[in-house]
C-alpha cells in the first residue's frame, strides 16, 4: 500500500522478473497487431457538421472545462469498475493471475499515447457519424492512464488481506457478496483512493492530448479544455492559452479540494488496525459535509438499497468452500493451460514479426533504425532524470526536513505534477523559435515540464520520513555536508526516490510522443527520436507497431535493469 | 506424573460429542517437495457443557488444530466430525474468537456483531434485536454505535465475543483470546466470561480455547489437553476438578500448574541425544533464542540457586511461557542446564558460562556449539573445507529446506548464524548472503 504518506509504491518494482514477462510483452504486441489489422479496413467518415465547434472564445471555456471534467470522472468510474473486476479475478484465480498480472505489468510500461490515433479511428468506426466515438476514444485514453495503477493497488490489497479477516469471513460463512463489499473492498480502500488521486492527476495530460487529434490529415475535436488550447495554439493566441491555463489550475485545485482531499480524509476509517497512520488526513470540506445531515439521510437510503441487493446477491453463494488440496489433476490442468497460452503467444509474436517484415514501407531492416531512434529518446530521458535529480533532490530534501515548509510545499508540488504540461508547450516552443534552439535539445525541457515534479514530490516525502532521532544523532556527532548525505540522507530517501524516478521516467517516455513533434501557429519543430517516429507513422501500422514495441522494450528494460534493482537495494538495506 | 488423568476421560458418558477429531494429521509442504508434519495422530472429543483448553508451546500446532476443527484448513489425513457428520468446508456449528480481535474498523460495534447474522439472511430488525441482546450480555451496552478504534483492547475483544456468541454456536473456539490484552484486563474478561458460563446464560454449549499460558488453562478449563512439539501430538490430558472460581494461591492449583510445567519441559524420549557426533541437522532443531537471552537465563538460574522451579522463574521475570521455553531449550541443548520435573539446574559448564568474563564465556559457548549443535558444526566445517572460506547462505538453506518449512528453515539458519557470530566461528554478510570464516584481523 502507501509506504510514504500515500505514495503508491510502484508494483512494477515489487515483482520479480520472469520469462513470462517477455511472453506477455510479445502477446500484448500481437494483440495490438490483431486490433490494428482489423481496424485497417475501417473507413472513417465524419461529416464536418458532426464535429463540434472549436473556438477560442473565452465564453465557451466554462462549458469546455465541464465537458473535460465529465470525461475525467467517467474514465475514473470505468477505471474503478475495471479495477474491481480485473483485480478480483487476478487475486482469486491462480491461473488467471499468471496471465493477468504480467499483462498489467506491461500495460503500465506501454506508451499509451502511441495508440491514440488508432483508438480514435476504432471508436469512430464503432459509432459512425456521431461524436460519441470521439468521446469514447478520449475517455479510453484517460482510462488507460488511470486504470493500471489502481488495479495493481487493489490486487496487492487482495493478496495481502490479513489472514484473520479471511478466516473471519469464512468462519462466519459470509456471502461472497458480503465478503467483497464488507471486507475486501474496504481493506483496499486507502490504496484505491491514494492511487486514484495520483493517477487522476497524471491523466490530465492524456485528456489534453486526446481531445484534439488528427488522423490521416483529418482533424477531430471534442469540446473540451484540451481542444480549446489546441485551437489557441494553432491560432497563436497566447492570451487564450493563458486563460486556459488559469482555468486548468482552478480545475486541478478544485478537484483536489472538493473531491480527493475529503475522500482521503474520509477513507481513514478504512485503515486496518495493524497499520498506524503517520499523519491523519484532514479535510475542511469533509468536516463540513459530515456536519450536515446528508450523510445520515444518504446512509439510511444506501443501507436500505444495499440490504435488498445483498439479499439478491445471496445467489452468488457463501464463502465456505472447502480448502483446496493440491492434486495431480490440477497440475495437468496447469500444464495444458500454459501450453495453450504459450502457443498463442508464439503464434501471435510470429504474425506480428511477419507483419512488420512484409508490410510496405517497413521490413526488418527498419528495426536497427528504430532502436537507434530509441537510443536518442533514451538519451533525452536520461539527461532529464540526471538534471532533475541534481536540481530537485536537494530542494526536496531541504523542504522535507523543514516540516513547516513541507506542509505548504507538498500540495503545491502535487498540483504542479497534476498540471498537464502540454499546456505550457506553446510558450516553450515560442522561446525555442526565438532563440533558435533545436528541438533535439529543447525536447528534454518539454518532457521535463511534467516529469520532473515526481522526483521533487518523492524527495520531499522521503526526507520528511527520516526519523528525527537519526537527524539529531548526526547533529550530535557533527556529521555534516557530504558525509551526512552519504550516511543518512541518500540511504533514507532512496526508496522514495526510486518510486519518483520510475514514475518520472515513464512520464517522460510518454511525453516524448507529444514533445518530439510540436507545432505552434504555422511552425512545426521536429526532433530525432522514437516519439517523433511514432507520431509520423500513425498512418503506417507496421511502423507504428514497431515504434511502440521498441519503446516498450526500452521502458521495460530500464525498469528491470535499473529501477527494480535500486528498489530492492533500498528495501533490503535502507528501509527505515 | 501420577496425577495425570487417563487420556480418554469422558466428562459424561452417554453424551454425544459436539466435535470429534479422529487420527488427524496435518503436513505442510516444504519447498523441495517434502512434507513437514505439524500435527500427528490427534484424537479428541469436545462434549457439550465443558471447557477444554489446548495448551502447547509455539510450534505445537495448537492453532492449526483449532483451524482444522473450524474447517478453515483441511487435515492431511484423519477426520473432523461435527455432530457425527464429517466436515465439508467450514464447520457450521462453531464461532471463532481471534487473538487479534479481527474487527472490521470500518463497521460500528453493532454492524460488526450483526455480520454473521446477515450472512445467515436474518431480517434487519431481528438482526438488530439479537445483536443488541448480545452486546448487552457481554457488557458493551452504550458502545453499539462506536467504531472499534474508539475502544480499548478489552472492549474490542468483547466485541469479538459478542460477534461469535450472537450466532448461538454449539462450540465457541477461542484462539489465545486474552494474550493480546494486558494482565488486569485479561483477568477481568476471563472472570466475567466464566461468570456467564457458570450462570448458565452462555449462548454456546462448549468452549475450546487455545492458549500457551498454563495458569490460564488451569484457571479456565475443565480439561487441559497438552500438545507436544515437532510434530504436535497430544502428550497428556488432565482434568481440573476444582470448583470455580478457582483460587490461584491454593496448593492444588499450584501443584497442577507445576505438573504441567514438568510435562511441557520434558524432552520427549524419541529425540536423539544432541551430543552424538553423527546426528544430522534435522535431528536437532534450534530453539529461537538470542545469545543475550540464554546468558541472562543462565545467570538467573545461578542466582536462584540449586534446583530452581521453572514456574517461579517465569513469575520472577514476568515471562510468558513462549518466551521462556526457547531459552530453556537452548540451555539444555548446549549442555548448560538440565531440566527435570519442572526444575532447572545448571551443569558445571553452565556455571562456568554464567560466571566467566566475555572472552571466556565466548570460548565456552564456541566449544558447546561445536560439540552439541550439528547445524553450526556443519556450517563451520563446510567453511573450513571451502576454497576461500566463504559460502552462500543459499547452500545451507537448501540443506534445511529438506526438513523444515520455508520460514522455519530461515529461522534455523538465522539462529545458527546469530550463535556462530557471537562465538566468532564465522561472519555473515547480509547484503551478499554470504557466510565466511573470520579474517585474522580486519580494519573496518
Amino acid at each position: 500500500m502507501s509506504a510514504l504518506r500515500g505514495l503508491p509504491v510502484r508494483s512494477v518494482l515489487r515483482r520479480r522478473f520472469s520469462p513470462i514477462d517477455i511472453a506477455v510483452l510479445i502477446a500484448v504486441l500481437a494483440a495490438i497487431y490483431g486490433v490494428l489489422s482489423v481496424g485497417r479496413g475501417l473507413t472513417v467518415s465524419l461529416s464536418p457538421e458532426g464535429v463540434s465547434h472549436v473556438s477560442t472564445n473565452p465564453e465557451h471555456l466554462p462549458y469546455d472545462a465541464a465537458r473535460s471534467l465529465l470525461r475525467m470522472f467517467t474514465a475514473l468510474f470505468f477505471s474503478f469498475v475495471f479495477t474491481l473486476t480485473y483485480g478480483y479475478a487476478a487475486a482469486r484465480s491462480r491461473r488467471a493471475e499468471k496471465v493477468l498480472i504480467p499483462i498489467l505489468d506491461i500495460l503500465q510500461s506501454v506508451p499509451v499515447l502511441g495508440f491514440l490515433t488508432f483508438t480514435v479511428t476504432a471508436f469512430i468506426a464503432l459509432f459512425p457519424g456521431s461524436e460519441l466515438g470521439l468521446e469514447c476514444a478520449s475517455i479510453f485514453a484517460i482510462f488507460t492512464a488511470q486504470a493500471w495503477n489502481l488495479t495493481f493497488s487493489f490486487y496487492q490489497s487482495e493478496k495481502t488481506l490479513p489472514r484473520e479477516l479471511d478466516e473471519l469471513s469464512r468462519s462466519l460463512r459470509l456471502t461472497r457478496w458480503q465478503r467483497f463489499w464488507k471486507i475486501e473492498v474496504p481493506n483496499g480502500a486507502i490504496g484505491l483512493v491514494w492511487n486514484g488521486m495520483m493517477s487522476f492527476g497524471g491523466s490530465w495530460f492524456f485528456l489534453v492530448a486526446s481531445e484534439a487529434i488528427s488522423v490521416r490529415n483529418q482533424n477531430y475535436h471534442l469540446p473540451g479544455i484540451g481542444s480549446f488550447v489546441g485551437a489557441a495554439i494553432a491560432k497563436g493566441d497566447l492570451g487564450a492559452v493563458g486563460l486556459a491555463i488559469a482555468t486548468m489550475i482552478v480545475l486541478v485545485i478544485g478537484v483536489n479540494v472538493l473531491f480527493w482531499r475529503p475522500l482521503t480524509a474520509w477513507c481513514e476509517r478504512y485503515r486496518y488496525e495493524t497499520t498506524e497512520a503517520e499523519e491523519v488526513q484532514r479535510s475542511l470540506v469533509l468536516d463540513l459535509i459530515m456536519r450536515s445531515s446528508w450523510p445520515r439521510v444518504i446512509g439510511r437510503a444506501r443501507r436500505r438499497v444495499a440490504e435488498r441487493i445483498g439479499r439478491t446477491m445471496r445467489i452468488l453463494g457463501r464463502d465456505d468452500a472447502p480448502p483446496p488440496v493440491p492434486d495431480a489433476r490440477r497440475r495437468a490442468g496447469d500444464i495444458a493451460f500454459a501450453a495453450v497460452i504459450g502457443a498463442a503467444v508464439i503464434y501471435g509474436g510470429y504474425r506480428a514479426l511477419d507483419f512488420i517484415a512484409t508490410a510496405p514501407h517497413a521490413g526488418l531492416h527498419e528495426i536497427p533504425h528504430t532502436f537507434a531512434l530509441g537510443a536518442a529518446t533514451f538519451a533525452r530521458v536520461a539527461v532529464l532524470l540526471v538534471v532533475a535529480t541534481l536540481v530537485w533532490v536537494p530542494v526536496g530534501v531541504w523542504i522535507g526536513l523543514n516540516p513547516k515548509v513541507a506542509r505548504i510545499a507538498q500540495p503545491v508540488v502535487q498540483v504542479l505534477a497534476s498540471f498537464p504540461a502540454n499546456f505550457l508547450f506553446p510558450f516553450a516552443v515560442l522561446a525555442f523559435i526565438k532563440l533558435g534552439i533545436s528541438l533535439n535539445i529543447g525536447g528534454v525541457l518539454l518532457m521535463s515540464l511534467g516529469a520532473q515534479w515526481y522526483i521533487l514530490f518523492n524527495a520531499i516525502a522521503g526526507a520528511s520520513a527520516i526519523p528525527s532521532d537519526l537527524r539529531e544523532t548526526m547533529d550530535v556527532y557533527g556529521v555534516r555536508r557530504w558525509q551526512r548525505w552519504r550516511r543518512l540522507i541518500i540511504p533514507g530517501i532512496l526508496g522514495a526516490y526510486v518510486t519518483g524516478g520510475i514514475t518520472a521516467a515513464g512520464g517522460a517516455w510518454n511525453a516524448s510522443i507529444v514533445a518530439e513533434v510540436v507545432s505552434y501557429h504555422h511552425t512545426t519543430l521536429t526532433a530525432t527520436g522514437l516519439g517523433a517516429y511514432i507520431v509520423e507513422n500513425t498512418g503506417n501500422h507496421a511502423r507504428l507497431l514497431l515504434g511502440i514495441a521498441v519503446m516498450c522494450i526500452y521502458v521495460v528494460a530500464t525498469n528491470r535493469l535499473l529501477w527494480r534493482r535500486l528498489y530492492r537495494l533500498a528495501e533490503n538495506r535502507y528501509s527505515l | 506424573m501420577d496425577n495425570r488423568a487417563p487420556s480418554s476421560a469422558h466428562p459424561a458418558p452417554g453424551r454425544r460429542a459436539i466435535v470429534s477429531v479422529r487420527d488427524l494429521t496435518k503436513h505442510f509442504a516444504t519447498r523441495d517437495g517434502g512434507e513437514l508434519p505439524v500435527l500427528e495422530g490427534i484424537t479428541l472429543d469436545v462434549y457439550s457443557g465443558e471447557i477444554v483448553a489446548l495448551l502447547g508451546k509455539s510450534g505445537s500446532g495448537k492453532s492449526t488444530l483449532l483451524r482444522c476443527i473450524a474447517g478453515l484448513i483441511a487435515p492431511s489425513s484423519g477426520t473432523v466430525t461435527y455432530r457425527g457428520a464429517p466436515l465439508r468446508g467450514v464447520n457450521p456449528g462453531v464461532a471463532l474468537v481471534f487473538q487479534t480481535f479481527a474487527l472490521l474498523p470500518w463497521l460500528t460495534v453493532q454492524q460488526n456483531v450483526e455480520l454473521g447474522l446477515e450472512a445467515q439472511g436474518v431480517e434487519a430488525e431481528e438482526r438488530a434485536r439479537r445483536a443488541l441482546e448480545a452486546i448487552d450480555l457481554i457488557g458493551l451496552d452504550g458502545f453499539e454505535s462506536a467504531f472499534p478504534k474508539e475502544l480499548s483492547g478489552g472492549m474490542r475483544q468483547r466485541v469479538g465475543f459478542a460477534r461469535a456468541l450472537v450466532v448461538n454456536p454449539d462450540l465457541l473456539l477461542m484462539d489465545e483470546p486474552f494474550s493480546a490484552l494486558d494482565v488486569l484486563t485479561a483477568e477481568n474478561l476471563r472472570t466475567e466470561l466464566l461468570e456467564l458460563w457458570q450462570a448458565g446464560e452462555f449462548p454456546a454449549d462448549a468452549i475450546l480455547m487455545v492458549t500457551h499460558n498454563i495458569e490460564e488453562a488451569v484457571a479456565f478449563a475443565d480439561r487441559v489437553v497438552v500438545l507436544g512439539t515437532n510434530p504436535g501430538r497430544i502428550r497428556t490430558e488432565l482434568r481440573v476438578e476444582e470448583a470455580r472460581p478457582r483460587d490461584r494461591r491454593s496448593p492444588e492449583f499450584a501443584a497442577l500448574v507445576e505438573v504441567i510445567y514438568g510435562i511441557m519441559t520434558d524432552r520427549p524420549a524419541q529425540v536423539a541425544p544432541p551430543a552424538a557426533e553423527e546426528s544430522g541437522v534435522e535431528q536437532v532443531m534450534l530453539p529461537h533464542a538470542s545469545v543475550d537471552g540464554i546468558a541472562g537465563l543462565a545467570e538467573l538460574v545461578l542466582s536462584a540457586g540449586e534446583d530452581a522451579e521453572l514456574a517461579d522463574l517465569a513469575a520472577l521475570v514476568g515471562f510468558e511461557i513462549d518466551d521462556l521455553f526457547p531459552l530453556i531449550d537452548a540451555l539444555t541443548l548446549l549442555g548448560f542446564a538440565t531440566v527435570e520435573n519442572g526444575h532447572i539446574r545448571l551443569t558445571e559448564t553452565g556455571e562456568q558460562f554464567a560466571t566467566a568474563d566475555i572472552q571466556r564465556s565466548k570460548e565456552i559457548f564456541r566449544e558447546a556449539l561445536l560439540t552439541r549443535v550439528p547445524l553450526v558444526r556443519r556450517i563451520h566445517r563446510a567453511l573450513e573445507h571451502s576454497v576461500d572460506g566463504t559460502l552462500r547462505e543459499g547452500f545451507f538453506l537448501d540443506l534445511l529446506h529438506g526438513h523444515y518449512s520455508n520460514d522455519e528453515a530461515r529461522a534455523q539458519l538465522e539462529t545458527a548464524i546469530d550463535w556462530g557470530r557471537y562465538a566468532e566461528l564465522f561472519e555473515y554478510d547480509a547484503a551478499r548472503g554470504e557466510i565466511r570464516l573470520p579474517a585474522p584481523a580486519e580494519v573496518a
